[in-house]
């Protein structure tokens, strides 16, 4: 492929060219939800986009999460390809009936008659000292419901490949983005489109000793946690951003323990039925034999997520990623379970 | 009123009536008399074509006449229409004018701890002084208040420190309880979704034979939200002791009232539901009060709920997050400038001789001083307890989670964030 002219941008304005360039080439794209025309969303991922392509394709909504995602399952049904935006996931609760009796269901419902291709935009997660209910990560809801994809980029450039790639998908999707990251960082993005497939897993980097797997902002973490196993123990982490959390990529999660032995999950979300116990089990299905320790699970506790002067104690930091990897290579196999 | 096993209208005006009458004998065949095979509807549909006024069953006299009033008493100048000024004594139209001045010096300190990184996210009411003490002024300690994130003004009124509340726009978990005697929810960052407990407390009340109401302020961009509608519904149909105070300040962040509603009186959702619906201007603290008092009134009287529509403007930034400029014209604020509640109600003050310029200024100090006193009892206060994650979430805590808890104080030993003793 010939090297396109790359461009230093933010996961807000590496969102802001995927809804872009799918309004440009795609018609039936529309957007809509709370705030995102004339102030270009409250973290400003549709900033211009209304004045660009119009009322009539960047809608801004009354204020009922609900309504919204069933308009746009509506909108789905009658050959537009919605993207809806709700302001902070804690508020995909107010829509729940609609993702989860209309939006996951209608296609099988009506035997294919009316697939639901749209996309449900919505920033997650914590550390940005964020009032109640603006931090809480519950992925796992939607990967517990069959019939949506739900995907969690980790970088500009993934972030806007994977929304190009969700748009264009014949399922719906609900996309998190992490907020924590939305501005911490720039990186190369191509001008030419880019997508990448829904339901792969990428390795982040290559390892021996033990994996180690995250997703959405933990991975960068996860990521300084593998530098400083790598710097002050020689350790040799291979790091999986699983990018899909439904479908999941259960193959590169089971070659890599294969290799490895060894692995410890990363979120931020509660622990009990969260992501880590699903790779978990995918991992005592695949590659049980190959298991040198239990795998280990750094998550968010079984508690609501707490107000911002207590949040950096509740998520996962590398600090923890780090004692976590440790314990697991330091298990000593003759230890017997409590 | 009952005429042969059928429900009829009592407020249909007679030339009306023969017409639902004869639609009802169309409908039922035989007026009443003959097979009881048709239940005849109680608010039959015309014959022929023509309006049809709001009027139900038999309900109580509020839910009958779910009728549609504006109040207006104070205006811009500061001139009362004196028949209808709350009567009040002197003193306490005092307490009215300090509690919004006191609102409003604590908006001023919030916003610049905020700029100066003490105070987390914060959403100022700067202008709605007069909805945010009009409507709790009526409110009796044993009545229940469900407040939104801007009522800090109403808050306060109901014996909510500042203290306090600062602690809990700083991130502090202590902030949400309600204190000790109040009989408050603490307010709801979800929009709308405190509005079925609103209504669900009120009946709760009256199922236990209290004679309490509850009074739940919300906003224009809340009223979209499926939830108020359900509330408000069920308010009517259980006749619950309950004052929906719609705060309609132009706008639900960016959003203005022509993207949030295609009807722009708001207060006709009352109607809608089978309750009175009063709108109010929003900026005038005696029409305010006199709206929710009476519909206080009407609640702890069985008279059920009341829509109370208060029309003001939000003048500051929704949030220390917002930037109004994006959406806005500065000439639409300015023009709002001229109905600044307090300003009005200063004059209104001034003419009838109840204070003066001079102790105008000494009320502004005051408040400003016992602002800055809360700050620094908030200063005081302001020491999180990260140990106390688990301690709150289950009356007791199940035994798998303490393990959690040991994993999360070993995290927090680790760090030094605890004695490593402890
Ligand atoms: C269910 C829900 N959706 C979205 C938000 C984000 N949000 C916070 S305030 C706000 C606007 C609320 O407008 P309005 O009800 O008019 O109250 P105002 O802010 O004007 O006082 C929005 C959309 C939220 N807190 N809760
Ligand atoms: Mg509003």
């Amino acid at each position: 492929m010939a090297e396109s002219t790359m461009h230093q941008l933010t996961m807000v304005e590496a969102l802001n060219l995927a809804l872009c360039e799918a309004l440009e080439h795609d018609p039936t794209v529309c957007l809509l939800g709370q705030d995102i025309g004339v102030n270009g969303g409250v973290f400003r991922v549709t900033k211009g986009l209304q004045e660009r392509f119009g009322r009539g394709r960047v809608m801004d909504t009354p204020l009922a999460e609900c309504g919204i995602v069933g308009a746009a399952v509506g909108m789905a049904i009658s050959g537009l390809r919605p993207v809806a935006e709700i302001q902070f996931s804690g508020f995909t609760m107010q829509a729940f009936d609609q993702i989860e009796q209309n939006m996951a269901r209608f296609r099988n419902r009506t035997r294919h008659r009316y697939p639901i291709r749209m996309v449900l935009r919505t920033p997650y997660g914590g550390g940005i000292r964020a009032v109640e209910h603006h931090s809480e990560s519950r992925e796992a809801y939607w990967a517990h419901t069959p019939g949506l994809k739900v995907v969690i980029p980790s970088s500009p450039r993934n972030a806007r490949a994977l929304l190009a790639a969700a748009i264009a998908d014949p399922d719906p999707v609900i996309f998190y983005e992490p907020k924590l990251i939305y501005r911490a960082f720039r990186e190369d993005v191509p001008d030419a489109p880019e997508t990448l497939p829904i339901g792969r897993a990428r390795i982040v980097l290559e390892g021996t000793d033990v994996t180690l797997i995250a997703y959405g902002a933990m991975l960068r973490r996860a990521r300084e946690a593998a530098d400083d196993l790598r710097d002050l123990d020689g350790t040799s982490v291979e790091l999986i951003d699983l990018l899909s959390i439904s479908p999941m990529d259960t193959q590169t999660i089971a070659e890599s323990v294969r290799r490895t032995g060894r692995c410890v999950v990363v979120h931020e979300g509660p622990r009990t039925c969260g992501i880590a116990a699903e790779v978990i089990a995918r991992i005592n299905e695949h590659a049980f034999e190959h298991l040198l320790a239990p795998v280990r699970r750094v998550t968010g506790f079984d508690v609501h997520f707490p107000y911002f002067q207590t949040e950096e104690h509740y998520l996962p930091d590398p600090d923890s990623i780090a004692r976590a990897v440790r314990e697991t290579i330091a298990w000593d196999p003759t230890h017997r379970p409590r | 009123m009952k005429h042969g096993g059928t429900v009829r209208s009592s407020a249909a005006r007679p030339g009306e009536r023969a017409a639902v009458d004869g639609a009802g004998r169309t409908q039922a065949g035989a007026n009443g008399q003959g097979p009881p095979a048709v239940k005849e509807a109680a608010a039959p549909v015309p014959f022929g074509r023509r309006s049809i006024d709001l009027v139900a069953r038999d309900r109580p006299a509020a839910a009958r006449a779910a009728t549609l009033t504006g109040i207006s008493i104070l205006n811009e100048s500061g001139i009362a229409h004196d028949a209808l000024v709350p009567d009040l004594p002197p003193a306490e139209f005092l307490r009215i004018h300090r509690a919004m001045v006191l609102t409003r010096a604590f908006d001023g300190r919030m916003l610049n701890m905020q700029r100066q990184g003490q105070m987390g996210t914060f959403a100022p009411g700067y202008g709605q002084e007069a909805t945010q003490i009009g409507q709790v002024w009526p409110l009796r300690a044993e009545d229940w208040f469900s407040p939104s994130y801007r009522s800090f003004g109403a808050q306060i009124v109901r014996g909510w420190t500042m203290d306090h509340l600062m602690l809990l726009w700083a991130g502090f978990h202590e902030g949400f309880a309600p204190p000790p005697g109040v009989n408050d929810l603490p307010f709801s960052i979800v929009i709308g979704s405190h509005l079925p407990l609103a209504t669900g407390v009120a009946m709760g009340l009256t199922i236990q034979g209290r004679r309490d109401a509850v009074l739940v302020n919300f906003g224009d961009g809340a009223s979209s939200e499926g939830a108020v509608h359900e509330a408000m519904n069920f308010a009517a149909v259980f006749t619950a002791p309950v004052v929906f105070v719609l705060e309609n300040n132009g706008y639900a962040i960016s959003t203005t009232l022509e993207h949030q509603t295609g009807q722009d009186i708001l207060a006709a959702r009352g109607p809608a539901c089978g309750m009175p619906g009063v709108r109010v201007d929003g900026n005038d603290v005696f029409a305010v009060m006199t709206a929710c008092r009476e519909a206080l009134e009407r609640a702890r009287s069985g008279g059920g709920p009341t829509l109370v529509e208060a029309v003001t403007y939000r003048m500051g930034v929704h949030t220390t997050a917002d930037d109004p400029k994006v959406y806005r014209d500065d000439a639409e604020v300015e023009a709002w400038r001229a109905r600044c509640p307090i300003a009005r109600f200063e004059k209104w003050l001034v003419g009838r001789g109840l204070i003066d310029e001079a102790g105008v200024q000494a009320v502004t100090e005051a408040c400003e001083l016992e602002v800055l006193e809360a700050r620094d009892r908030f200063r005081g206060r302001a020491v999180a307890h990260p140990e106390e994650l688990f301690d709150f979430v289950y009356e007791s805590l199940p035994e798998e989670l303490r393990e959690q808890r040991e994993e999360y104080l070993a995290r927090l030993r680790a760090k030094g964030v605890i004695d490593p003793a402890t």
